[in-house]
């Protein structure tokens, strides 16, 4: 089918599709005003039997835990996927391409990067083990540690960021990260009965140590999210960077 | 705002699509499918809006019992967001391999290729 074919067709298909949707979302409740009961019963539930104060990270690590469980292994999965495809061809067509034409890196790009790489760091680690008190979580501070991989890029200290990704050991972390989740999944069925059922103390609301496994659920994630990321960036990286090394 | 906020989400679904049927190039169809995508962010988070209410998440000055936006569906989007970007990744990854193997990443050439 030529592209112009193509594109009327798809032109048309998409006006029905508008029309569908058009009609649709005109039997949807009107935005600001939800029907359901979830948004004034769960936040209050989870914080007077969890005592998490963030209603999200709740929903998250609690109520849609066994969710979270496999949302958890789809990035394991897709990170080993990716990572596998990418090392597949390496050393295929050999480096050819891989002439340095591109531009040295300024220095203040070089300071500013090496600068704000521990001040992320941290900041990554705020967000990962504040989830269940204020806005973040696993997945939110694991993209944050794993930006940090990619400010040491920028600083252009490839050397360094050899050193501080070893492949080996990401894959490792990223396991551990998965596995911890699964053990606390088995914790919930073993000391309370049911899979990701809570079995530590939920402490008093607003506290660090509060909301029983919520922030250990939360920790777990950040590092899964962490190494998977890591990988992810790495593989791509490496392809661009050193253009397929054996 | 009930029109605003559906009427963004179906154009970006639509906008989306169309660009993937209209790509060139596959990284550009990544990206397009991250837009179409995008529309079920706008969705969710529209789904749960409350006028006057603030964030789900108890603080001093936000108690249990005041008015906070739906965390279910916010959850959702969270969900949403890594699923997304999980397959953004594999989908790149296998982007650069199309293009390591045929040399060239218009999916219209390789259509054309046997492989």
């Amino acid at each position: 089918m030529s592209r112009r074919a193509r594109t009327l067709l798809a032109v048309a298909a998409l006006a029905g599709l508008a029309l569908v949707l058009a009609v649709a979302l005109h039997g949807l409740p009107g935005v600001g005003d939800p029907h359901g009961p979830n948004a004034r019963s769960v936040p209050v539930v989870l914080a007077k039997e969890r005592h998490a104060a963030n209603a999200v990270n709740g929903v998250t690590y609690d109520l849609r835990a066994t969710d979270t469980l496999g949302e958890e292994l789809i990035l394991f999965v897709a990170a080993l996927g990716a990572a596998v495809l990418l090392r597949a061809g390496r050393g295929e067509q050999g480096g050819g391409d891989t002439e340095d034409d591109t531009p040295p890196t300024s220095g203040a790009l070089r300071v500013v990067g090496a600068v704000l790489v521990g001040p992320v760091l941290v900041l990554g680690g705020y967000v990962v083990t504040h989830g269940h008190l204020t806005p973040g979580g696993g997945f939110q501070g694991g993209v944050i540690l794993a930006a940090a991989l990619l400010l040491v890029y920028a600083a252009g200290q490839l050397v360094a960021l050899e050193r501080v990704r070893p492949i080996d050991l990401v894959e490792a972390v990223e396991a551990t990260g998965a596995l911890a989740f699964a053990l606390v999944a088995l914790g919930g069925l073993i000391f309370s009965g049911a899979l990701l059922a809570n079995f530590l103390a939920t402490g008093t609301l607003g506290e660090l140590l509060s909301a029983g496994t919520i922030p250990v659920l939360s920790v777990a994630t950040g590092i899964e999210v962490t190494a998977a990321l890591t990988l992810i960036l790495s593989e791509l990286l490496d392809q661009t960077l050193v253009g397929g090394r054996g | 705002m009930t029109a605003v906020t559906y009427g963004v989400a179906a154009w970006l679904l639509v906008i989306g699509i169309y660009g993937v049927v209209t790509s060139r190039h596959l990284v550009h169809l990544v990206v397009c499918l991250g837009v179409a995508q995008a529309s079920t962010y706008v969705l969710l988070l529209g789904v749960g809006y409350r006028v006057g209410a603030t964030a789900p998440i108890y603080s001093t000055t936000v108690h249990p019992g005041d008015p906070v936006v739906d965390p279910v569906v916010q959850a959702l989007t969270l969900t949403d967001v890594v699923v997304q970007a999980t397959v953004t990744a594999v989908l790149l990854a296998l982007t650069i391999q199309a293009h390591k193997r045929f040399g060239t990443a218009d999916p219209d050439e390789l259509a054309a290729l046997r492989g």
